[in-house]
């Protein structure tokens, strides 16, 4: 199997990144961001599983001139799948989605998810109305990615096959009073965090 | 109230929808996110025709709390409709507002209550309090159509001010009963 390395994938999208917003989802997708270099512009999520592309509309919603990205894992994303009809009934053109598709829980003892039993995610958000969906296997094209993600018209979704690998820890903050008023401070200035 | 609008239905004659959608747009809310409940039909359209808000449908409550959260990160106020059967789905969501410290305000029509006709509406309504009470969110009472700008807005402050999660219950007395009978 020719999948991709999910820290190799991540790093590259988020080099460089400007004035991109990242949501991360939990677990190894908080990880990934997390080692590409832990950022006041990124929010890990610890927690709210299904929430990560929820959390990515209100921000998009809210900052219609600024890149959203959310970057999460196959299991987290079949936990909030309707928030792929919620975002498709919206169409906001700065929002994308990456799912590092393992297949598996990898938080849990690598269990397989649906995506392992045939479950085409990139299909389902296509469906539901995403501009552009695509199911991403080679390294050769993580740069049409990354292109669509800062300039192209969302909503994008990106379905990327990576490996199966258990990779070191790289461990965000755990404190999500903190991650918030960092993000908003980051992005809103000084003084607005507490408001 | 004059003699010819308490002719009417008490709920249409002061029109508390209005009211709460006025509290809202006073309080700065522009992402108003719902599963719609027949308590709430004339607060979503009034949300819907209102330029400066975007109504927005969720396929399930739990994800009207993560958008409040991301909203919140960019700067903008969010407010959650829904029915009490849907505070069943929100419950381990609601842990990101615990957690972190979002605002949420949650504008609840209650089901099980006084008069209700489907019997399978009443656990999660009896249990609604309660299952707020347990994952940190406060409750306030709307209980009468003229206080509903009074409590509107102190849910808002709740949210906004404090920066807390509020539930603001709106009883059934006030909605009215779904009948379940065929309409003519």
């Amino acid at each position: 199997m020719k999948a991709l390395n999910r820290r190799e994938v991540v790093a590259s999208l988020l080099e460089r990144r400007g004035a991109l917003l990242v949501v991360a989802g939990l677990g190894s997708a908080a990880w990934d961001c997390t080692a590409a270099g832990d950022h006041p512009l990124t929010f890990p999520l610890w927690g709210a599983m299904g929430s990560a592309c929820m959390i990515g509309l209100g921000l998009a919603l809210a900052q219609p001139e600024r890149r959203v990205l959310v970057v999460t894992g196959d299991g987290e994303m079949l936990m909030g799948l309707g928030s792929l009809a919620t975002i498709g009934a919206q169409r906001p053109r700065n929002l994308a989605v990456v799912v590092l598709d393992n297949e598996r829980y990898g938080e849990t003892g690598m269990q397989k998810t649906h995506t392992a039993y045939g479950t085409d995610l990139a299909a389902v958000a296509g469906a539901c109305g995403f501009a552009d969906s695509r199911i991403i296997r080679r390294n050769t094209e993580i740069a049409a990615v990354r292109s669509s993600i800062y300039r192209g018209r969302g909503p994008l979704f990106f379905q990327v096959k990576v490996k199966r690998d258990s990779l070191p820890l790289a461990l965000p903050p755990r404190d999500g009073a903190h991650l918030k008023h960092r993000f908003r401070e980051a992005l809103l200035g000084k003084g607005a965090a507490a408001q | 109230m004059s003699r010819k609008t308490s002719k009417t239905q008490p709920v249409e004659a002061s029109d508390w929808p209005a009211a709460i959608h006025r509290a809202l747009k006073s309080q700065r809310v522009r992402q108003v996110s719902y599963v719609p409940d027949a308590g709430h039909k004339r607060l979503i359209e009034l949300c819907h025709s209102d330029r400066g808000m975007i109504a927005l449908p969720l396929t399930s409550e739990e994800e009207g709390i993560g958008l409040a959260a991301g909203a919140w990160l960019g700067g903008e106020r969010s407010a959650l409709l829904m029915q009490s059967s849907g505070v069943g789905n929100c419950v381990n969501a609601l842990t990101l507002a615990s957690n972190c410290g979002f605002p949420l305000l949650m504008l609840v029509t209650m089901r099980g209550e006084t008069g209700e006709r489907n019997p399978w509406q009443v656990p999660m309504g009896q249990a609604t309090p309660e299952a707020l009470r347990l994952s940190g969110v406060r409750t306030l009472r709307l209980e009468r159509a003229e206080e509903a700008s009074t409590v509107a807005n102190t849910a808002a402050n709740i949210a906004f001010e404090e920066q807390s999660a509020v539930a603001l219950l709106i009883s059934q007395q006030l909605i009215g009963v779904k009948s379940f009978e065929e309409k003519r």
